[in-house]
Order: C-alpha cells, then structure tokens, then sequence
C-alpha cells in the first residue's frame, strides 16, 4: 500500500475524537473534521475511528462514501472546482472541464494531478449561477471564466508555486 | 374480533406484525427478497407492495396491520409495479444463470419466474465485476447482488460482526466489505449465515468439489470422507425428503459408490472431544481457574473470540473441534496401520458448515505441510457431487461404516443442535461424579437463543449457558463480565440453533427446518447403543491402545491467537519518515490496546518527545494490532517489546536505549 507517509500527524484524530466524546452518532461531523485535518479520509484513520467509535469498520466506511463531500484520495493543494450546473453547464463548463483536464494530465478517474498540487471537482451547483460559469480554487470564487482565463489562472497557480517551493 | 379485508376476505389480526405475514396466513405468496422474520424489517425490494384503501401503494413487510383496512395484493398497477421491479433488477443482474452456484434455489430466478417474466424490457447494465476468491470460507460475486442487505443485516444484527455494508449512494450503491477488501482480509468469521439468506449468487460458499474428484481418481491416495452429525438430517432436503429425515445409511452407500476408500464419522470426533473437554472441565473445576470455560467446537466462534475477547482465550478449551480431533486421529492411526505415507490420505470433512473451511486451513492444524483435513465440504457440496454422479439417494440400499472409525454415541450425534455440545458433557460429567445419572438434559435443548440451566449431580451444582447466534454471545459475554451472570460452562454456536442451521446447510425458506434437523438428531440419539461417549468402545480401544499424554496433547488440543480484525499495513505517524532516526517508536492501536489506554499513552509520549525536541530524530508508526492483546497497550522501542506500556516505562526505555 502506498498510504505509508501521511501529511499530518496523528493526534489530530486524537484531538477531534475527543472534542466530540467519542459518540458514534457525531460520525459525521467527526469525519468532517478529520478530513480537514488530513485532506482526505485515509483508511488506517477510519479504522482507528471505528475502534474509537465502537463501531463496524464497515459502517464508517459506508457513511464515508454515501456523502461526495468525503474523499478517500488525497487531495492536492490547490482543489479547483467546477460548477457544471445547468446555468454553467449552458455557458460551456465543459470546455472549462476539458482545458483543466488536458493542461493537468487528468480524466474522469484520475482527479489529482501527480505533483499532488491539484484536484478537479466537477459539482452540481456553487450557487452563483449569474456568474456562470464559475470556478472555485479552494475557497477563491472566479466568475465568467472560459478556456483561455482557465488556463491562465492553472499557469499563474503554478508560477506561484515555483516561487515559493 | 378486528379484521383486515384482504382481495375480498376478512382475515382476523392475531399477533401478526406486519401486512405480510398477515395476507400469507390467506395464502397468498407475496414474493419478497428482503423480509426474513429474524432479522429486522428493512423494505428495500419493494416486492411485496399492497394497495390499502385510502393509503395507497405500501410495502406490507413494513406496514402493520390495523383494524378496516381494505387490501389489494395484486390489482392492475401493483402487478404492472412487480413486473417493472424485477425486470429492473434483472436488468442490472448479472442473468448467467446457467453456471451460477445458486442456480435452482436462486429467489430471483424463482420470482420472476412465478411473475412470468419472459422478457426485460431495459438494457443489460452494469459493468464485468470481479469475484471475491480471498476467503476460505465464501466466495463473493458483487455482479448478482440486487442489494437486499439481507446479508448486512444478518451479519450485524445476528452475529454483531459487520463485515459487510452499504457504501456509496443511488445507483453506485454496493455492498462490500470494510474499505473493499476481500472478505478473507477482514473481521468475516466464516459463519456463512449471509450465505443463508442470500436470495442470489452474490454470496455462496467456496467450493471444494473438484479437488475432491481430483483426489478420489487418483489411485496414489487413501481417500478418508468423515461426516459430521448435522449433515444427516439435512442432505436429504435436496433429494425431496423433509428437513430432519435421517439419512446416514443411505449416504454412506453413495459415498462408497461415489468412490471414497474409507467411510468414516465425525461424530467418533465428537465423541472424543466430550471426553477430553469433560476431563478438563473437571480439571479446571478442581483447581478453580479459567471459568467460565467456553465451548471450543465453533471455528466461527474461535475466531470470533480471537478477534474481540483476547482476554478470554484462557476460558476457551483447549480442545480441538471434533472435525480436527478426527482428522488429526485418522491420518496418525491409518498411516501406520496401513503402512502408508501421511501425505497419502486425503481425509474429506463433510460439514453443515462453511467456517470449518476456514479451520482446515489454519496453519496449526497441519504436520509439515500437510494439513490434517484435507478437504470440507458442505452439505450442499455433497448433494452436488451426488447428484453429477447420477447417484439417487432415495434408491440408495443402507450401508455401515468402514472400521475402525465408524463407532459413536448418542452424545456425538446431537452436537449438531445448539445445547448437544453442553448435554453431552452433562452425561459425561453425570457418568463421573454420581454414577447412574440420568442421560438426558433437556433444559439445555430447544431453538432459543440463550438457554440457562443448571444441573446437580449430588452436592456439585453446575450452571450454564447455551448460546447461539454470536450477537447472543456478544450480550452473554457482556453479563458475565460485569458480574451479572455466573457459569461454569457457555457453550457457543454461531449459527442460530446450533450446525443444524449452519451455513453450509441446505436453504430454504421453511423456519421449522433447523428445528426439524434438530429433532431429528435426538430421535437418532435414543436409536443408538450409546448415550455417554466415554461409553464408546472404540474410543475406549484408542485411547488404551493409542494414545499417551504427549500424543493427546499433540493430536486433540490446540491453542489459540489474538488475530488482527482487518489485514493492514503499519503507517508512519510523523510528517515524513526521518532519514536518520535514532529513535523508532511503534505503536499498537488495536481495539484492545485501545480500551487499555494507546490514545492517553500515544498523547503522554508525544509529549515527552516534544519537550524534549526529539520529534524530528524520531519515527513513530502504529499498527492495528500486534496480537499481543493481552498485555496492551503495547509499544514497541527501537525493537524492544513493552507490555503494559505506561508513559513513564515508555520513557524509561526511551533514555535507556536510545539517548544512552
């Protein structure tokens, strides 16, 4: 298994566990928090979850892939997401999706770049359908975009990155 | 009295809890997949959708009864609502019927058929899936699960193991095991009882037939078969007799014919391990320790109780199961009677059971390689093989066993109900301490879950418990734990009932079935010579002419291992893995570790660590689970070993070793 090195340490299981009093009825609210803390639910975590919880490995697992909010992979630094509602969706989110896709050596399984600097989502709706169509970079909204402003922003994300790296 | 009206006729509501088993006492078969009286009620098939008057369409499995109400069980838009559900899930089923394992007793097959579904209207979905081979015990095919969730409620619920749930949502819902791993890699106990009630392929046991031919055509080998008491009453189900029709002698003729060398008893087995558990009862009794003593027949049981009570396998007897004492017997016996080579017997275990696959396999039940039982087969096997053979077990003439192995007793033939196992260590118990007690038990028999009774042979009283199903046992453990409950001896069966309903056994829809099979068992008891299995003469002539202590120890005892729930890898707790570190630390962060405090200790040496400003130099990874359960919380110091591990010993032998 490739999950050997993890991005953060242990205790922050620890800490979220016992901020919620070890109950499995906040299961959900738990898992949130620890897939904040690593940026995805790694499987060893939800084993030691189950434990804490006293209950199934099964039934954390189920809860963890019934919410697509919930990521199994790691996800890379930057998660870009794209709206492909309807609103979006008429104003050609797909050509956005397919730029992203081409420029980051992704498809429709592989959804983080190898560098693990970035993660495609493709999303229902942000809810901000008059600035269709709309791109999200963690928490930075970017409206009206296109082919041409969507490349743009993955090179300056880059350029940033080299800088700082 | 209050009545429902269903298609027309005023039915009375007795205790009925549901609208299903309501309009079945009419008799009128609803089809269902999901609705199993014994486990909880779920609605998910929607097979058994009614039309009440002024409701509307509902699912009768979840709906109760209520006085006036008017129900419709098959007007035009509930039949046009069937037809639609089941061709769906065809549809989405995998339809190669012909080779599939449950073809002939699959539900789905079998409804559409009484539907009279002749064609499927939508487009074959989903896409080629890849069938689970990782268990010993069951094979698990993700391309026929129409996704009841019989199985993820039995397990739970029933068993209160859990290894298989829902995951996913909408159309991508699936049933699987904890993070997709192979049933053989997870905390799965082998018991079959998904197996049971699957209504399809999804779930069925791992067969063992063609190696079984493989070993009987080849002329090299001595092919042994043993069959254990449960199977008798049950094999011939498939052949069109009722669930507890004896049918041993029958068997044995068609085993011979099938071409088996040597026809041989499981219960001589049984026989043993009455004996050897009843000495080490009393043994134990005498010095006062390791009570209450657990049954030790279960292999689901075992590796249940390994997995999640590691404190309590000094309770376990240290007895084999029957299956293991007669294999390990027969192949030390036949090997030197015959002149042969060990490695020359091929003993066949044929058994109710699909976790007796998995206990042939465990590597302590083997002598250089060659394990003591070669083979298990379930009933349902034995019924494959018999009827490729063309043989018709009904025009079988009776048959005997072959010497010298074919001897038993009344006690061993029960040990396939749920209580046989703690009656027949009562006669044998009876037959020491008062000579003349009498040989039946029957507080400890019947299908109930948790049976209590309590025996008196003179001024010995003797309590214990009966238990089956391991939810059942989970609770009991519980109860004795905090006090609440004492015994002496817990037996513990896995499957409800006792082998009679094990997962290995013939499926059907009938409830009364395990109960029958049990019946019949003790009826076969009161026709047998026998009832105190220290009674038995070839046991007798074994042990005086066979067996001494080493090789009792050696042939009937075994011993038993903390074992991990889930197969992982050990991960790396710290940022990254330090290129130097001078200190390497590893954690166990198992259940048991767990309740003994790992999380307060991981916390206390972290702690240490930093203030120490050791963090960086050290690499610190954990575990779930280094079978050490026994003495958690466990650490681990650049190699060495600390049981009970508190912080102040961890940082003692962190100065010690490697700031030295």
């Amino acid at each position: 298994m490739s999950q050997k090195v993890f991005a953060t340490k242990f205790e922050n299981v620890c800490a979220v566990l016992e901020k919620y009093g070890n109950d499995p009825h906040r299961l959900v609210a738990i898992l949130q928090e620890i897939q904040d803390a690593y940026s995805y639910l790694p499987e060893d975590i939800m084993a030691y979850v189950a434990t804490a919880l006293r209950v199934t490995p099964g039934a954390v697992y189920g809860v963890a892939t019934f919410y697509s909010h919930f990521t199994l992979q790691p996800k890379g630094k930057y998660v870009i997401r794209v709206c492909d509602g309807t609103a979006c969706h008429v104003k050609k989110a797909s050509e956005i999706i397919s730029v992203i896709e081409k420029e980051l050596g992704l498809n429709e399984k592989k959804k983080t770049s190898d560098d693990l600097l970035f993660t495609l989502e493709i999303v229902a709706c942000l809810g901000a359908c008059g600035l269709a169509p709309v791109v999200m970079v963690n928490e930075e909204v970017h409206g009206s975009m296109n082919a041409e402003k969507t490349a743009e922003l993955i090179k300056k994300l880059r350029e940033e990155e080299g800088r700082n790296g | 009295m209050a009545t429902v009206t269903v298609d027309r006729v005023a039915v009375n509501i007795e205790d009925e809890r549901n609208l299903l088993e309501l309009i079945r006492k009419v008799g009128i078969d609803l089809p269902t997949f999901c609705y199993h009286s014994e486990i909880s009620v779920y609605g998910a098939c929607r097979m058994c959708m009614v039309e009440v008057e002024g409701r509307g369409v509902l699912p009768a499995c979840s709906t109760k009864p209520e006085p006036g109400m008017v129900v419709s069980t098959h007007t035009e838009k509930i039949r046009n609502m069937r037809r639609m559900i089941i061709e769906l899930t065809l549809a989405s089923h995998d339809c190669r019927c012909t080779t599939c394992p449950k073809s002939g007793e699959c539900r789905l097959q079998a409804v559409a058929n009484q539907l009279g579904v002749r064609e499927v209207r939508f487009k074959q979905m989903g896409a080629e899936t890849e069938k689970d081979y990782s268990s010993e015990a069951v094979v698990r095919d993700p391309g026929k699960c129409i996704l009841c969730g019989d199985c993820v409620r039995v397990c739970g619920e029933l068993q209160s193991v859990g290894a298989l749930d829902f995951t996913g949502r909408g159309a991508r819902s699936a049933v699987v095991t904890c993070f997709n791993k192979g049933l053989g890699e997870i905390e799965c106990v082998n018991c079959g009882q998904c197996v049971k009630v699957c209504p399809v392929g999804a779930l069925t046991p791992k067969y063992h037939a063609s190696k079984v031919w493989e070993a009987i055509y080849d002329k090299s080998k001595t092919v042994v078969v043993q069959i254990a008491p449960a199977v008798r009453v049950a094999l011939g189900e498939f052949f069109g007799e009722k669930p507890g029709t004896l049918t041993i002698g029958k068997t044995v003729t068609a085993l011979r014919r099938m071409g088996f060398d040597r026809v041989y008893d499981t219960c001589l087995g049984a026989d043993f391990t009455v004996v050897e558990e009843g000495r080490e009862f009393l043994a134990r009794r005498e010095k006062g320790e390791n009570l209450p003593m657990f049954t030790s027949c279960c292999p689901a049981w075992v590796k249940f109780a390994e997995q999640y009570y590691p404190d309590l396998l000094g309770n376990l007897s240290t007895c084999r199961s029957p299956m293991q004492m007669f294999s390990a017997l027969c192949k030390d016996r036949l090997a030197a009677e015959l002149g042969i080579k060990r490695e020359d017997i091929v003993i066949v275990a044929v058994m109710p059971c699909t976790a007796k696959k998995f206990e042939a396999r465990r590597p302590e039940f083997a002598e250089g390689g060659n394990p003591d039982t070669d083979f298990v087969l379930t009933t349902g096997e034995l019924a494959v093989m018999l009827r490729e053979s063309g043989i018709e077990l009904a025009n079988m003439e009776l048959g005997s066993y072959d010497a010298p192995f074919g001897v038993y007793t009344g006690s061993a033939v029960i040990f396939g109900a749920s209580g046989g196992v703690s009656e027949a260590v009562l006669r044998f118990a009876s037959n020491e301490l008062q000579k003349g007690s009498p040989v039946e038990f029957s507080q400890v028999r019947g299908q109930q879950g948790v049976k209590k009774a309590q025996a008196q042979f003179g001024d010995v009283t003797l309590n214990l418990a009966v238990v089956s199903g391991l939810a059942n046992a989970r609770a009991l453990i519980d109860r004795i734990r905090s006090g609440e409950e004492h015994y002496d001896i817990v037996e513990v069966m896995a499957c409800a009932g006792g082998c009679v309903n094990g997962g290995g056994q013939p499926i059907t829809l009938d409830r009364l079935a395990a109960a029958h099979r049990a019946c019949g068992l003790y009826d076969n008891d009161k026709m047998l010579q026998f009832h105190i299995s220290a009674d038995n003469p070839c046991l007798q002539q074994t042990y005086r002419e066979h067996l001494d202590e080493h090789k009792i120890h050696r042939l009937l005892h075994t011993k038993y291992e903390n074992r991990k729930r889930i197969i992982q890898d050990d991960f790396v707790l710290g940022d990254k893995k330090p290129a130097e570190a001078k200190l390497s630390l590893s954690i166990c962060f198992g259940t048991s570790c767990y309740l003994r405090g790992a999380q307060q200790l991981y916390n206390g040496v972290l702690a240490y660590l930093r203030s120490k400003g050791l963090e960086e130099a050290t690499e610190f990874s954990a575990n779930f689970c280094g079978e050490h359960c026994k003495k958690g919380p466990v650490l681990t110091v650049n190699g060495k070993l600390l049981e009970n591990c508190t912080v102040e010993m961890a940082v003692s032998e962190i100065e010690k070793t490697a700031l030295a």
